[in-house]
Parts: structure tokens; C-alpha cells; sequence
């Protein structure tokens, strides 16, 4: 077992620390998310956590055992974690398979156990290459195998795929995803890219100005944020003014079944921000029959296959409104449709 | 109207053509015949020390070779070099290291401290150490040639730094390193390339150096062979010596040919780069400001000390050099640095055209006959040329052309970089243009071509003239009776200890020596240049 406690983490230089009190738990063998835009301290966080940066408060713990704390600063190289780096950072003077042996005893480095690490990311035809002649996918595969042959109790990842273009990041993301689960490690991965965040990981902690904002699983984060800015970090979002009624919001779209978001109090009759999914929002064409809804005007369709996004004017809003509907309907531009709310939105209190 | 545009057309096609087909051959003919011209020139030092060691009488070459002296001047030589090496790489890596990868306070102005050692050349410094403290022999020599040449070492592994990928420390670190074995196994092999090729530069400085060896009294190969000639009038024991040093050169240069293209192959593998996190120094930043400050003192404050000393002692004695000396003796030093880069300039033009333009093995063979002037030592090439003179062709002998000539072949290595660099940043795309537009090759040139590289060609030749200036052992056999440079000055009245009087001579060379340090360091540093630009 070997379950990651992060508490209390304040790091950075002493005039302004980048990081201002964090605090989570990674169960073991499961995958936490980082998420946070750049410069929010993300990668200072998984520096603290590797050792590389001393925190100047709070602990690290693994297992009941504090690598970092008041007093205490374990080394990073007796600290049993691995790191994958941003730019995979191979050895360039080592082939692969000697990236992949640099943390085993000097007998072992190009036995077996090198030669299955690298079978499991499926490099094993590759073992005398050099690092120059890999492609990027490969050399993340090459270093997720080097953080793992040393048997960490935790794996950190630092944006590992954002070197990588998307039709490539996709495929690299589900491979090493599928890895980290066989080897059932406890895995940090630090991003700003919230697709990855939600796809990936079992639990995402949001990180904002060096203050964690929320953690959660994918789904409550993006089903409940706790925060406005949050909930138009993680996906889109349409943000509508509104006044409170008691499990409903009156606006632009008329009455609108909705929540308030944790931690929020209203009084009936106060001012709101609604807040929406581009999938919550339901476009008829006129006439059809939809059920009730605000007469729209159609300004663009971006049209993907499986769905559609549809931008549409709605009165009384200024800006534009997007809609994500199945692709199964044409939408002529400049037409007037229906537009609808199929779930209850959530409600923040204006601050 | 119909046959007026055929014969439009007719014409077109019919006028460029043939004249193309006649010049263009022509030309390339005349630019690889001079490229073939000037690097057999080039070679001229080198194959006559070989010739006139051929022609010596063979028990006396094996006299020579047997000497008992020939066997403590090459263990002298190349502990000497060692020595310097060493010492080189290891401040030359620490430095480097402190200044890219710690948050010393002040790197950028300590970057420029630590460059300013180029710009006083060796045998100034000597004479700042002689003039001023005990030191002499082994000590001195090792002394002051490492403080010069630690440069050379600590600019191009700082270039290597700042590329290196810091990352792979880090997982390292993770990787059970230590600190210092994650530097040793995970950077130090990205970095190993650039520092060695500065230690190779170093080593062939230190075998080449003759002012400071000779002024320290220290008994190495370049000044052994100025006494056998000078003094004991023993020409093949001078010349078979020059040709074991010329061996030693080209070796030297070789292995720093063969090491910059390794460093080229290693390549990145990164994508992305972060930017590193620095070493926090804490406490032991005092230590690193104390080790910086007295390398600095060293190699700055001494031989400036030394001058400030002399040049104000000087206003009351007065018996020393009067103005006009000084002032004939810089006006013949930039009249035969001139004829020298002048000479330098002509022979490279061909060859760096040639390799610029026309990759072949003729480039090739051309541009690698350049760089003997890097490997042999100064000593060398002025003796060689000093036999040359006198068998071949007496009435060049101690004449103005011949040290021109010297010049030339010492410093056509950097007159080669120049050009073709310079010629390479011309887009061949331009030329291109220029051809459709009815120029011929050799209009193109003119017009287009030689237009936009002349900037950086003519920076290269004024480099090639300052550096010319402080050159002093070919000087010292070339130069025409009764005619003195500031090099030759100082090292005369150095020799014979009136410091006073070499003051303003070293005040002179160190400000001529400090343009080409200054204007090159910066591009060494940010790994646009290679340092032996700065030898």
C-alpha cells in the first residue's frame, strides 16, 4: 500500500511562495490529476513531491512516512519516486535500453527486467536505439518505462503529453493510462489540458494561484465546481445572469430548474450566475414541437460527425450561445429555432 | 506583330545561354584552381620543415633526436600542457556550472569577468607575474597559462550548459543519484563534448605559447628552438624539433575535428524545454563569490596591478621609451597586420567560396590544408618560412612580404570561418533570382553575393589584423632588421627587466586584444561560435 498525502504544501522562494497551503490524498494505485493553468505551481508541487524542492511548510507523506516535513527532508534519490518529465528528458548519450536500466543495480541493467519494462510499453523492438531517432510518443513510452523499473511507490508525471500532437496524445495518454493501471502504481500527473485531467484520472485536484480550489472525482468536478471560474475552466460553459426562485432561475432562458452550487447561499430574489453545459442546451427546429423554449437565431454550426455544436443568438444576452446537439440534424444558417434547458443548471452567488 | 514576338522570343532564348554555358565552367574552374593554389601555400611552412629535415644529414637528425635535452624539453612540454588542461577543465566546468545552473547573485557580471582573461594576451600577463612577484619557471608558465586559456574551456561548456537538458538530472535524482553522481552521469555526458573541445584548444595554445615560457624562464619546445636557432646556430636541431611540435599540433587539431563533430551527433531528443531550476546556493554562495573573485584578481588584477604600478613609476624615472618609440613601433604593428590580413583574406576567399558554395572532397581537402596555420605553432611556421626565405627565395628574406606571409598562413583558419559563414547566410535562393533575371555568375557575385556577405567578411579580416597584432614569435624571426612591433618591444625589454619601459607596450596590447575578446565572447558564451575564434 502506499497511499500519497500531500498536507499543507507551501513552496516556492520565501518572498512569494508558488504554492500557498495544498492539501490531498492520493489513494494507492490510483492516478491523480493535477489541473491548473500555467503558472498556477503545478509543476512546483510535483518537484516538491519528488524532493527536488524543499517546501518551506507542510509535509509529504507516504504510507505514515514523512519524506518531507519540519525537520525532515529525505533526498530524492532514497524517496522511491519516479518522474517523468515534460520533454521525457532521456539520456542522450544511453540507448534506450540503457535509459530504461539507468536506476538498476549495475548487474541488472540490461537483463531481463529492463527488456520486460520495455515489452510492456511496447518498445521491446527498439532496445539499441539512440533517444535522437525516436519519435516523441516513443520516448514518453521509453521514459514511463525508465520511472518504472526502479518499482516507485509513486510515478510523477509532468505534462507528459503536451510535447505531442493531439492525433498522437490521444493514443499515447490511453496506452500509458493502461500501463500505470498493470503496474498498479500510484501516479501523479500534473496538466493544464482538462480533456486529459478528465479522461485519465481517477481523482483531479484543481490548483489555482498556488491554492487548491477543488478535488473530486472527474465527474463531480465538472458536474458540481464550486466555483464559477472553475466550472468555465473544466469544458465550456454558458453563464447567464438570473434571479434566485427557489430551485429555479429566471433569465434570458425563461425558468430554469437549477441547484445552487456547494458552499453558495441566495436568497430568493437575488441576483445569480447560471451556469449551463453546452450539452444542457436543447435546439428545435420551429414548429417541431420541442416543448417550451426561447425563440433563437442560428449564427454558425460547427458540424463533427457524432455531434454538433450550434452557435446561436438568444435575446436579451449579448453574447453568442453555444449548443452541443447530436449530429443527426441540419441547421441552416440565419434560421429561427427553439432553444430549451434538459437539466438543472447550477447557481453561483454573485460575490 | 507575330514575327516581331518570335524574334522576341527567339532572342530570349537564344542570347543567355551560350554565354552562361561559356562562363559558368570557366569560372568554377578559376575559383577551384585558386582554392588548390592557396591552401599548397598554406602548406608551404609545414612541407619545407619537412623537406629541410630530409635534406639534413641522418646521423644528425638521430644526434638531434638522441639528445638527451630533446627528451626533457617533451616531458617540460607536454606536463606543461597537462597541466594547464586539467587545471582548465576543472575551473573551466566549475565556472560554467556556477553560472548557469546556481542563483549566484551576479552571474552576468561575473560571466564578464571571467571573459576578460582573452583579452590579455599570455605573455602580457607573464610579464605582469615577472614584474612584480617571484614567480618563475614550471609555476609561473602553469600559472599564467591556465588563467589566460581557463576561457576557453568555461565559455563553450556554458554554451553546452544552457542546451543541456536539466531535466534528466532530476530523474536522476529520482533514479537513486546523488546529487553530485546525477551531474556526473546524466549532464556531464551532454556538456563532455564542448569542455573537452576547449581543453583540446587550450592544449594547443600551451604547446604553440612561446612569450610567456620564454619569459618565465620555463625550458619548453617553442623556446628550445628559439635559443637552437638563435643562440646555439644548431638549424636541424631547430627544425627536427619543429617538425615533433608540428606533429603534435596537427594531432591536437585532429582530435578537436573528430570531437566537435561527435558533439553534433549527440543532438537533442527533447522537444519542449523547460527552464532549469537553479541550485540554491545558500550559504556557499560566499565561497563561490571568493573562488570567482580570485580567479579574477588573478588573471585581471595582476598583470593591470603591474601596469598601473610601472605606467606611474615611469612619469619619474623618465629614462624609459619615449612617445615616439611607442607610437613608431604601433604604426609598424598595424602596417604588417594589415599585409597580413590582406594576405589572410586572399588565400581564404577561394577556399571559403569553395566550401561554401561547392561542397566537395576538393572543399574538403582546401579547408582542412586552412587549419594547419591552427596547429602549428607560431615558432614553427616563422622558422620554417626563415629557411624558406633563405634557400628558396633570398630576396624575400626578412622582408615585409615574408611576415605578411606568416600572418597569413597562421591566421587563414579564421579568415576561412569568416567567409564562409559570411557567404552561407546568403540565401542561394537569391542568387537563384539574380540568374533569371539575366546576370551572369560572375555579375551575380558582384551584385548580389559578395554585396550581402561583405559585412561579416570584412569583421572577420579586421579580427584576423587585431589578432595579428599581438602575434610574437613569427614576428621575432620574420621581422625585417630594425623594424620592432609592440609584441617584439615588449618582450625585449621585458627580457631584459625594464619593466617600466614595457609598461605602455603591454598597455597597448592589452587594448588591442581586448576588441576581438569582447565582441567574441558573448557569441561563445551563447554557443554561435566556436572558441578557437578567439585564439
Amino acid at each position: 500500500m502506499s497511499d500519497l498525502q500531500v498536507r499543507k504544501i507551501v513552496a516556492g522562494y520565501d518572498s512569494a511562495p508558488v504554492l500557498r497551503g495544498i492539501t490531498f490524498t492520493v489513494p494507492h494505485g490510483s492516478l491523480t490529476a493535477v489541473l491548473g493553468p500555467s503558472g498556477s505551481g503545478k509543476s512546483t508541487l510535483l518537484r516538491v513531491i519528488a524532493g527536488l524542492n524543499r517546501p518551506i511548510e507542510g509535509a509529504i507523506v507516504i504510507d505514515g512516512k514523512v519524506l518531507s516535513g519540519p525537520r525532515v527532508h529525505v533526498a530524492p534519490e532514497r524517496r522511491r519516486i519516479g518522474l517523468v518529465p515534460q520533454d521525457a528528458a532521456l539520456f542522450p548519450h544511453l540507448d534506450v535500453l540503457a535509459n530504461v536500466g539507468f536506476g538498476l543495480p549495475r548487474a541488472q541493467r540490461r537483463a531481463r527486467k529492463a527488456l520486460e519494462l520495455l515489452d510492456m510499453v511496447g518498445m521491446s523492438d527498439y532496445a539499441t536505439r539512440m533517444p535522437g531517432e525516436l519519435s516523441g510518443g516513443q520516448r514518453h513510452r521509453v521514459a514511463l518505462a525508465r520511472a518504472l523499473a526502479t518499482e516507485p511507490d509513486v510515478v510523477l508525471l509532468d505534462e507528459p503529453f503536451s510535447a505531442l500532437d493531439a492525433a498522437l496524445r490521444a493514443e499515447v495518454r490511453g496506452q500509458v493510462r493502461q500501463v500505470l493501471r498493470r503496474a498498479q502504481t500510484t501516479a501523479v500527473l500534473v496538466t493544464h489540458d482538462q480533456d486529459e485531467a478528465l479522461s485519465m484520472a481517477d481523482q483531479v485536484a484543481v490548483v489555482d494561484e498556488g491554492r487548491l480550489v477543488q478535488v473530486g472525482t472527474p465527474a463531480e468536478i465538472y458536474a458540481k465546481p464550486v466555483s464559477r471560474w472553475l466550472a468555465q475552466f473544466v469544458g465550456g460553459a454558458l453563464v447567464l445572469p438570473g434571479t434566485w426562485n427557489d430551485g429555479a432561475v429566471v433569465g434570458p432562458l425563461g425558468v430554469v430548474p437549477a441547484n445552487l452550487a456547494d458552499g453558495h447561499v441566495v436568497r430568493p430574489g437575488d441576483i445569480v450566475d447560471l451556469v449551463l453545459r453546452p450539452e444542457q442546451l436543447s435546439v428545435c427546429a420551429m414548429g417541431a414541437g420541442g416543448g417550451p423554449g426561447v425563440i433563437a437565431l442560428v449564427r454558425d454550426v460547427a458540424y463533427f460527425g457524432h455531434d454538433a455544436v450550434v452557435t446561436v443568438d438568444l435575446p436579451g444576452c449579448e453574447q453568442p450561445v453555444q449548443a452541443r446537439v447530436l449530429g443527426d440534424q441540419q441547421w441552416r444558417l440565419d434560421s429561427e429555432v427553439l432553444v430549451g434547458v434538459r437539466s438543472a443548471g447550477l447557481a453561483f452567488a454573485r460575490e | 506583330m507575330q514575327t516581331a514576338r518570335f524574334t522576341a522570343a527567339g532572342d530570349l532564348e537564344a542570347t543567355p545561354d551560350p554565354r552562361r554555358r561559356l562562363r559558368a565552367p570557366g569560372g568554377r574552374l578559376v575559383l577551384r584552381a585558386s582554392a588548390v593554389v592557396a591552401a599548397l601555400l598554406a602548406a608551404v611552412p609545414l612541407v619545407y620543415l619537412v623537406v629541410r629535415v630530409a635534406q639534413a644529414d641522418g646521423s644528425d637528425i638521430i644526434d638531434a633526436l638522441w639528445n638527451a635535452r630533446i627528451a626533457t624539453l617533451m616531458v617540460n612540454t607536454v606536463g606543461l600542457v597537462l597541466a594547464v588542461s586539467a587545471a582548465c577543465l576543472v575551473l573551466g566546468v566549475a565556472t560554467a556550472w556556477l553560472l548557469v545552473r546556481t542563483d549566484l547573485p551576479g552571474r552576468r557580471a561575473w560571466l564578464v569577468t571571467s571573459s576578460l582573461a582573452l583579452a590579455v594576451p599570455s605573455y602580457v600577463a607573464a610579464f605582469g607575474w615577472i614584474a612584480t612577484t617571484d614567480v618563475r619557471g614550471f609555476w609561473g608558465a602553469f600559472l599564467v597559462l591556465t588563467l589566460c586559456n581557463l576561457p576557453l574551456v568555461t565559455l563553450p561548456t556554458i554554451a553546452a550548459l544552457r542546451l543541456a537538458n536539466s531535466a534528466s538530472e532530476d530523474v536522476a535524482r529520482t533514479l537513486g543519484r546523488t546529487r553530485w553522481r546525477a551531474f556526473i552521469e546524466a549532464t556531464w555526458p551532454q556538456i563532455r563534448p564542448a569542455a573537452f573541445a576547449g581543453v583540446l584548444l587550450v592544449a594547443l595554445y600551451v604547446l604553440s605559447d612561446f612569450g610567456s615560457v620564454a619569459l618565465m624562464r620555463y625550458q619548453a619546445f617553442t623556446w628550445a628552438i628559439q635559443v637552437a636557432y638563435e643562440s646555439l646556430f644548431d638549424r636541424t636541431l631547430a627544425a627536427v624539433m619543429s617538425v615533433v611540435l608540428a606533429m603534435m599540433g596537427i594531432a591536437l587539431v585532429a582530435a578537436e575535428r573528430r570531437l566537435r563533430g561527435g558533439q553534433a551527433r549527440l543532438g537533442s531528443t527533447v522537444a519542449a524545454r523547460s527552464a532549469p531550476t537553479l541550485v540554491t546556493l545558500g550559504r556557499w554562495r560566499w565561497l563561490a563569490h571568493g573562488g570567482l573573485g580570485l580567479l579574477a584578481a588573478l588573471s585581471l588584477g595582476v598583470p593591470l596591478g603591474a601596469l598601473a604600478r610601472y605606467l606611474l613609476l615611469r612619469t619619474e624615472t623618465s629614462t624609459a621609451v619615449s612617445a615616439s618609440d611607442l607610437l613608431a613601433d604601433a604604426s609598424s604593428t598595424v602596417g604588417l597586420a594589415a599585409a597580413g590580413a590582406a594576405v589572410a583574406l586572399a588565400l581564404a576567399l577561394p577556399i571559403g567560396i569553395l566550401a561554401a558554395r561547392f561542397r566537395s572532397r576538393l572543399a574538403t581537402v582546401t579547408e582542412s590544408a586552412s587549419y594547419l596555420g591552427l596547429a602549428l605553432p607560431g615558432i614553427v611556421v616563422g622558422l620554417s618560412l626563415v629557411f624558406f626565405s633563405l634557400n628558396v627565395a633570398p630576396m624575400l628574406y626578412q622582408s615585409v612580404w615574408m611576415l605578411a606571409f606568416a600572418y597569413g598562413v597562421l591566421f587563414l583558419p579564421k579568415a576561412v570561418g569568416a567567409v564562409r559563414t559570411s557567404i552561407v547566410q546568403v540565401e542561394p535562393g537569391l542568387e537563384d533570382v539574380a540568374r533569371t533575371m539575366g546576370l551572369s555568375p560572375a555579375r551575380v557575385w558582384t551584385r548580389v553575393t559578395a554585396r550581402i556577405a561583405w559585412p561579416g567578411i570584412g569583421a572577420g579580416v579586421l579580427l584576423v589584423a587585431l589578432t595579428a597584432m599581438k602575434e610574437l614569435p613569427a614576428t621575432l624571426l620574420l621581422r625585417p632588421t630594425g623594424t620592432e612591433t609592440l609584441a617584439t618591444s615588449l618582450w625585449r625589454l621585458t627580457s631584459g627587466t625594464a619593466y617600466a619601459a614595457a609598461a605602455p607596450y603591454a598597455l597597448a596590447l592589452i587594448v588591442v586584444a581586448a576588441v576581438p575578446a569582447l565582441l567574441l565572447t558573448r557569441e561563445v558564451a551563447g554557443g554561435k561560435r566556436h572558441p578557437e575564434e578567439t585564439l
